[in-house]
């Protein structure tokens, strides 16, 4: 599974990231945030494009499986 | 509860926050100022002393609130996250650029959208200067620019600036001779003080739920075609500009408003340096207090840089002067920036460039 880590890293990296890993694959991919907001972004951003989420909180901070 | 889930929540935390810019201004504050975040730190550098620009002098209470608020609700809601290590006095220069860019054209976004609800033509002018200075912004973070990744670190890194915070509104609420106090001039303009702490704890609260920010609005919508942000501003504009009609305040011009000029190459370039400035530091001054209320040591010193930006701007006459009209025995003043603040805002500039697109890019995973 393709791995975002965008631990530690400002607006709008996060997103950006998700969204190149996005238009590179077909499956599923993991992204790893450490902020509750950027979790919230990341989950928005790939509800709006028709994508499904599950989170899961790892110690202070998230992980986000995009399918 | 999330406000970030809809368009309808965003809007409503932006007239919300509206709504507390609208309270200010009738109780006190400069009408065309209400909250703005530079202005406001500006006069806080003033009252301790930083510089000594005797009209704009005054602890704002409204600062204070928006961090407290932030890191109030941040704790209840388990946001807070005591995080360092982005890049730390790259960020401080970008807090000092954002200043001076805020003070050439003589305020930050937040106020240049009040400004623009009162009808001022120059906030107009200079709002195109803000969106391409996002925009060269935006650019290189495409190009792969970042400062790097924060980490946690102690609680207690991330609890100093609002516990510095709390310290001054100590010295306020005893009445602290220690403070300075413009007698005259916008630093004399100014909401009783529990209504201004009150506004500001009010506007850090939905400004952090909201992730109000007046750069990444227009960033979103550039990169991502997102208009989530810019829903919360047109919330504060909608309510700002009703108040600005209301009261008779709104009229189209170049000239007549307070504390404004009219060179427009400078308040595009003023507003230019704080678009790009803000986009390379995740956020606008006001998303840099809220950011620094939640925790980030790496916003705190970006605060850190907007204090001592202030206070350079004076003590270097960096900042603009106002426009104003002739009256009896006295000419009338084009404003406008000083010779040093013209220098200042090219090398503002040209660091820009090179802070954006030499050296700072991102690591891969």
């Amino acid at each position: 599974m393709k791995e975002v880590d965008a631990r530690g890293l400002s607006c709008p990296e996060p997103i950006m990231l998700t969204a190149e890993a996005l238009k590179i694959t077909n499956g599923p991919i993991k992204v790893l945030v450490s902020e509750p907001y950027q979790r919230a972004n990341v989950e928005k951003y790939a509800k709006d494009h028709g994508k499904k989420t599950t989170s899961t909180e790892k110690g202070s901070e998230f992980e986000i499986i995009i399918e | 509860m999330s406000l970030s889930d809809s368009k309808i929540k965003l809007g409503i935390a932006g007239i919300i926050c509206g709504v507390v810019a609208v309270i200010l201004a009738v109780t006190g504050n400069p009408g065309n100022m209400a909250i703005c975040v530079a202005c406001f730190i500006r006069d806080t550098a003033g009252a301790l002393g930083m510089h000594q620009a005797a009209i704009v002098q005054y602890v704002r209470p409204e600062i204070i609130g928006i961090v407290l608020g932030a890191f109030l609700i941040s704790v209840i809601t388990k946001e807070y996250r005591s995080t360092a290590g982005s890049s730390p006095m790259i960020r401080f220069l970008l807090g000092m650029m954002i200043m001076i860019g805020s003070l050439l054209f003589l305020g930050c976004p937040l106020r240049m959208v009040i400004r623009m609800s009162a009808g001022d033509l120059n906030a107009y002018i200079a709002l195109i200067g803000f969106i391409g200075g996002i925009i060269t912004g935006s650019i290189a973070l495409k190009k792969g620019f970042s400062l790097g990744r924060a980490h946690e670190t102690n609680k207690t890194s991330g609890v100093i600036l609002p516990f510095l915070l709390v310290g001054l509104l100590l010295l306020v609420l005893i009445g602290s001779p220690l403070l300075h106090s413009s007698q005259t001039g916008p630093g004399s303009m100014h909401a009783p003080i529990w209504i201004a702490l009150i506004g500001g704890l009010v506007f850090g609260v939905f400004a952090q739920k909201s992730r109000m920010c007046f750069a990444g609005s227009i960033r979103d919508i550039y990169l991502m075609k997102n208009f989530d942000l810019f829903t919360v501003i047109a919330g504060v504009f909608f309510i700002m500009l009703i108040y600005n009609v209301v009261t008779g305040n709104f009229s189209f011009s170049f000239t007549g408003n307070p504390v404004a000029h009219s060179q427009h190459i400078w308040n595009i370039l003023g507003m230019y340096i704080v678009g790009f400035a803000a986009t390379l530091a995740g956020g606008c001054p006001l998303r840099q207090l809220v950011l620094a209320g939640q925790g980030s040591s790496d916003a705190a010193i970006t605060v850190a840089g907007l204090f001592v930006g202030a206070a350079i701007c004076h003590n270097l006459k960096l900042v603009s002067s106002s426009a104003a009209p002739a009256t009896k025995g006295v000419t009338a003043v084009m404003g406008g920036p000083s010779i040093e603040g013209k220098v200042a805002a090219i090398v503002c500039v040209v660091v820009l460039f090179a802070i954006a697109f030499v050296g700072n890019k991102r690591k891969s995973n």
